[in-house]
């Protein structure tokens, strides 16, 4: 047997999680510096993974053992170019959670930091298990600790026991909805392999229960994503969530969904999934506009943020869907296809460490101010340079900049779609300027332009509580720094990440033709 | 030769490297920051000159074989998409002229922004990074030899200029009282208004650079101007056209947003809230002629797509361009504003140059954006001047006075000026030479460009139908000649003749040298600049520039790579428009006196209020699409909490009103009624029966016998 990379990455949180429940409460800074080094076990372990991961290679590094024989189920774990990213993001994103935690975060600290371990044990099993049952079981793990950190941890102004439990609920529903569709597949196909239930192509002989059981796994996964209708969790679990928990919240739970979609959902179906692709793309586009021009109107930083996500998260499901869709163009087909699930992927990838990068910014401000309305806010870049700086970087890659992360996957998702469906596509761009419009009128405008002035600062600002400088403290520029340094490297030269994924997405369209 | 090519990466990522070391590093240093920059700018001029000698001496071998270098870059499905830089001729003659007029204005900048003086700007070192990561930008862009590459340095200007626009943006009320109010709202709206114009025709490009990329396969320039590529575009058909027309006119979508043509050209006027250096280099000279360039660049694809398209993508490209180069002129005729004529004026000269992209001549165009570059860099930085020696006799007349009532004093206000020619000689000269050169006089730069598009139309006309499109384009070339000379005859008996107007014209006094030297040495090539092009019938030197660039795309019959010769009609026309319309713009408003209505205000009545308010195009926009937006975005956000999420809500509620019901079923109906009553029954039915237990045996034996006899009777009867 092999050296079992993925096993550990995986359970290392959760022995950290368990040796923290030892640790005496009151040992408040060991709990959190012990965590942190904890997390960064799993972080150089996906590393080391992605280092040694074969281009190309599919499935690679599995871990594989009968868990419940009655039931034929395995412990089942493997990455591919589609997962390598996802993990890679979890545990990175985790570990500078964990650290900005660690400065503040101050009440039942215990708790949280255990919490926070056993939630990224749930997300990357998500992303790395290769049996429904195991998938499922992550899934519904990754809930608790989420719950929990929200209804917890939240702000009281932003009704946290109401968010957390709407966010609670809402995943359960879908959840539920996709367990039976589970069990469906499993009573035909005879296994809970994702590898190799699309290879007996699931209730093949049932079409009507095959088309109930796609729109019950679609449900799960796009309350996740989330979706245009079934978003509206999404801003009140924002708005009330710890600035940490934002952050993995938006750079990593959202992706579940997406995942799912393409490790799921789109290999046991695609026929179904090319047939109902011109109702999901429209789907796709009303997220990305609806969202966007939602977003506008917003007030509240965080509220702002979150619908950007449903936009931003509309243009990876433009990018699934063409994909899936019929192919209309002279072109060789498997290339404009591949590109756009790149695109999608690649849309997860940079969504995650710019929105989560966003996050963090909007916790240098609400650490200081206790707020997050817009109007409270003005002429911020003439006091807090460094702050500018770095918001509009994050920002100007969210908007899709060249140069930057967000553009590479906008890029290739367009490409994607105008090769496929053309028409879907020239009203996508729609959605790029709106998020022009939404980031630099609202998000840089209210807050950083204008003037600046005493009054106003101090009636939000209040030093007392304040200890760490003005400007971006040490902590949060170090936690900003290895986000930035991906949204450039993506935007300047994507290859050695597009490498990894490309191999993956083109082997798993070609095994779908 | 192929030295010099092999730098050319150097000259774009040594400014970018200067940014990066001043944003850095270096920004608590000003003379250090500005030295770096004006030091990046100088090794990239050196390098892209050695780059146009290069590619002189090679003659016309570049024309086969452009220089090339590239790298795979975006590995794609079952293809890598290349990115590289190309160097044709074309790019050399950009690459003459973008660094030096970068590098003249960066020294410029220095004075402007009063570099070790009192009153030095204290976001000095932020500027000198900007206008660095700008030139890499520009440089990029002119040595890019894929659509991509273009792309990504297109939106890089795009961030400058938003930045640059938006450089006084923000302020601290308590510290810094040398931006007002009134300019921070002001420079804060024009940055938004010009980076979301602009998006939208960035957005246009990206479509058609996206649609490019998935019908060839490719986005280097060499691979897709291949004719069987191009035949394959004009064949294959999207919407019902085909495929070349499409992506044509999307990628002059984006040319009219960055160019600044109708109908995205109002963010440029609003531009001009930035500091006028910037003004010069990238609302003038540069970034604004990239639109221009992208179109000559792809022209290719132009020619493919009007070919395909019975001539459409260029007579779109031609009527858009005439549109803008009159209606442009007309708006500067009633500004006020000093810098404000100048931006109308470059809206209207962009418009020249997309009209002679329209009609064919590629070359005339290319010639009229490397003049123009010249001129109007220096009349944007002569403007500077003025504004910066008014503003010196602001600050004198208020130091004197001890009063700073005059607040709404705005030193851009030509009105506010006059007689600056005494006070300010060698702005004044370097000035008159702008005018001449922008309004065409013989010999400067200006006429030889201009006249050769005019001349261009003309010919076109004479050899087409009587009402073809290339009359209307003489037509409005050649009117928008008469108006370009008279709004800068106002402009010059304005600001440089008659008395000062205010105190702070009186008190106004010459810019230092650092400021004029550059005003001179591009006042030079205003008035030679003519010489890269003369016409043909010039001998030994005319029509150099066609020699140069001609032969850059494959000849076609839609391309006039041949030059002309000089057309004594049309010349002589513009010539007695351009020497009559100065001198009579002049003759009337040098002295003209403040609260006086000015002369065109008195002849256009409305039509002179319909132009100073710019057409009301603002407001129509206001009206047409930002407040439905917003409004649209607001009715989002409602149905979005009113119906979606209450409809979430609603189902949760409802979840739990069933709830509530189904324990008070659970209570009162199972457990109350059910459970308990089955209980109860039982009990009041063994309460009922206990009543027989009466314990007394007559009871007993009398049921006893009561039965017998009733078990024996039914035996008997049975």
């Amino acid at each position: 047997m092999n050296f079992p990379f993925l096993t550990l990455i995986i359970f290392i949180p959760l022995v950290g999680a368990i040796i923290i429940a030892l640790i005496p409460r009151n040992r408040e800074r060991e709990i959190k510096w012990f965590s942190v080094i904890v997390s960064l076990f799993p972080l150089v372990l996906s590393i080391v993974v992605w280092v040694l991961f074969k281009v190309g290679g599919g499935m690679q590094f599995v871990d594989e053992a009968l868990w419940i024989p009655t039931l034929d189920v395995y412990y089942r774990v493997g990455v591919d170019g589609i997962s390598v990213p996802m993990v890679f993001l979890t545990t990175l994103l985790t570990t500078l959670s964990l650290f900005y935690s660690a400065y503040t975060i101050k009440v039942r600290v215990k708790e949280f930091f255990a919490l926070f371990l056993l939630l990224e044990m749930g997300m990357i099993g998500v992303f790395l298990a290769l049996d429904l049952v195991l998938f499922y079981f992550f899934w519904e793990i990754g809930l608790v600790p989420m719950f929990l950190l929200i209804g917890i941890w939240g702000q009281p102004k932003d009704r946290p026991q109401y968010s957390a439990i709407k966010f609670f609920l809402y995943t359960l529903v879908g959840s539920v909805a996709m367990l039976l569709a589970f069990i469906g597949i499993y009573l035909t196909s005879g296994t809970w392999n994702i590898l190799e239930i699309p290879l007996v192509g699931p209730l093949a002989d049932n079409p009507a229960l095959a088309v109930a059981a796609f729109w019950a796994i679609f449900l799960a996964f796009a309350i996740k994503v989330p979706m245009w209708p079934f978003h509206t969790w999404l801003p009140d679990a924002h708005t009330a969530a710890p600035t940490a928990g934002s952050v993995i919240l938006a750079g990593v739970l959202l992706k579940l969904g997406g995942y799912g979609f393409i490790r799921i959902l789109l290999p046991f179906f695609p026929v179904l999934f090319k047939q109902f692709a011109p109702f999901i793309g429209i789907i796709a586009l009303i997220s990305m506009i609806y969202g966007a021009l939602v977003s506008m109107a917003q007030w509240d930083l965080k509220r702002l943020i979150a619908y950007s996500s449903v936009s931003h998260m509309g243009f990876f499901t433009l990018g699934l869907v063409a994909a899936s869709a019929t192919l209309n163009t002279a072109e060789p087909v498997l290339n404009s296809r591949a590109i756009a699930l790149d695109g999608a992927v690649l849309q997860m990838f940079n969504h995650g460490i710019i929105t989560g990068g966003l996050f963090f910014l909007v916790g240098v401000i609400y650490e200081r101010t206790h707020t997050c309305d817009l109007k409270a806010f003005g002429g911020l870049s003439a006091k807090l340079p460094v702050y500018y700086g770095v918001m509009l970087m994050t920002a100007l890659a969210s908007l899709g900049l060249p140069g930057l992360a967000g553009f590479i996957s906008e890029f290739m998702v367009f490409r994607g779609a105008f090769a496929i469906m053309p028409t879907y596509a020239i009203i996508g761009v729609i959605a790029i300027v709106l998020g022009a419009a939404y980031i630099l009128w609202k998000i840089i405008q209210y807050i950083f332009l204008g003037e600046f002035s005493k009054e106003k600062w101090s009636a939000i600002f209040d030093p007392e509580h304040w200890h760490f400088s003005l400007d971006m403290a040490r902590f949060e520029i170090v936690t900003m720094v290895p986000l930035l340094f991906f949204m450039l490297l993506v935007g300047i030269y994507p290859a050695p990440i597009l490498n990894v994924i490309n191999a993956a997405s083109t082997a798993l369209l070609s095994g779908l033709l | 030769m192929d030295f010099f090519f092999n730098l050319a990466p150097l000259a774009i990522l040594v400014p970018l490297l200067m940014f990066a070391a001043i944003i850095l590093f270096t920004h608590p240093n000003n003379r250090l920051s500005s030295s770096l920059a004006i030091g990046g700018i100088a090794f990239s001029t050196i390098i892209s000159w050695g780059i146009v000698l290069a590619t002189i001496l090679s003659g016309e071998h570049i024309w086969e074989e452009t220089w090339q270098i590239s790298i795979p870059w975006l590995p794609a499905g079952t293809s890598v998409l290349w990115i590289g830089l190309e160097v044709d001729s074309l790019t050399a003659a950009m690459l003459f002229m973008v660094p030096f007029v970068c590098m003249l204005i960066f020294i410029y900048s220095q004075g402007y922004m009063n570099l070790g003086k009192p009153n030095q700007d204290p976001r000095y070192s932020r500027f000198f990074a900007y206008i660095s990561l700008f030139a890499a930008g520009m440089i990029g862009l002119v040595l890019s030899g894929s659509l991509l590459l273009l792309f990504i340095f297109w939106e890089l200007m795009g961030l400058c200029s938003y930045l640059l626009i938006g450089f006084w943006s923000f302020r601290d009320r308590d510290t810094e009282d040398h931006i007002d109010e009134a300019q921070v709202k002001r420079a804060r709206a024009a940055a938004l208004k010009a980076f979301l114009t602009t998006r939208i025709g960035d957005v246009l490009l990206f479509s058609g650079m996206v649609l490019l990329w998935a019908y060839t396969g490719t986005l280097n320039f060499s691979e897709i101007f291949q004719p069987e590529v191009l035949e394959h575009l004009a064949e294959i058909t999207i919407w019902g056209l085909p495929a070349a027309t499409v992506i044509a006119l999307l990628v002059f979508g984006g040319a009219v947003g960055k160019s600044a043509q109708f109908p995205l050209h109002v963010w440029l006027p609003d531009a001009m809230e930035g500091p006028t250096p910037v003004s010069a280099l990238i609302h003038a000279a540069t970034m604004v002629a990239a639109g221009v360039y992208l179109v000559a660049r792809t022209y290719p694809l132009f020619v493919a797509g009007s070919v395909a398209g019975d001539g459409s993508v260029l007579a779109v490209v031609a009527v858009i361009g005439a549109i803008t180069a009159f209606f442009g002129a007309t708006i500067g005729l009633a500004q006020n504003d000093i810098k404000r004529v100048l931006a109308y004026s470059t809206i209207s000269q962009l418009g020249y140059m997309m009209m002679a992209l329209g009609i064919g001549a590629y070359v005339a165009a290319v010639f009229h954006l490397l003049t123009h570059a010249f001129f109007k860099a220096l009349l944007f930085l002569g403007s500077g001047s003025v504004i910066h020696g008014v503003e010196h006799g602001h600050h004198e007349i208020a130091h004197h006075s001890d009063h700073h009532g005059d607040d709404d004093f705005n030193p851009n206000d030509m009105k506010t000026m006059g007689g600056l020619r005494h006070r300010m000689p060698r702005t004044f000269w370097t000035y008159i030479i702008g005018t001449l050169a922008l309004v065409g006089w013989l010999p400067f730069a200006g006429f030889w460009s201009k006249d050769e598009i005019l001349g261009e139309a003309f010919h076109l006309w004479r050899e087409g139908g009587t009402f073809s499109l290339p009359l209307w384009v003489w037509l409005a070339g050649t009117l928008g000649a008469l108006i370009t000379a008279l709004y800068m005859g106002r402009q010059i008996g304005l600001v440089f003749w008659g008395e000062p107007r205010h105190g702070a014209a009186e008190h106004a006094h010459e810019s230092p040298h650092s400021m004029t030297t550059p005003l001179i040495v591009l006042a030079i090539f205003a008035v030679i600049g003519g010489l890269a092009n003369l016409p043909s019938n010039v001998p030994l030197v005319g029509g150099e520039l066609h020699h140069f660039i001609g032969e850059v795309h494959e000849v076609s019959e839609v391309v006039h790579s041949e030059a002309l010769a000089l057309n004594a009609i049309v010349a002589g026309l513009s010539t007695v428009l351009a020497v009559g319309g100065l001198i009579f713009g002049w003759a009337i408003y040098r002295n003209y006196r403040v609260g006086e209505v000015e002369p065109f205000q008195r002849w256009l009545g409305p039509v002179f209020t319909l132009l100073k308010n710019k057409y009301y195009v603002d407001e129509l926009y206001r009206a047409v699409f930002i407040r439905p937006t917003v409004w649209l975005a607001d009715i989002s956000f409602r149905f979005d909490t009113g119906v979606i999420d209450y409809l979430v809500n609603l189902v949760g509620r409802v979840t739990r009103v069933v709830a509530d019901f189904g324990g008070v079923f659970d209570a009162k109906v199972i457990d109350s009624t059910l459970v308990d009553g089955t209980g109860k029954v039982t009990n009041s039915f063994g309460g009922w029966l206990r009543q027989t237990q009466t314990g007394r045996v007559q009871n007993y034996v009398l049921v006893i016998a009561v039965t017998v006899l009733l078990l024996l009777g039914l035996y008997l009867y049975l």
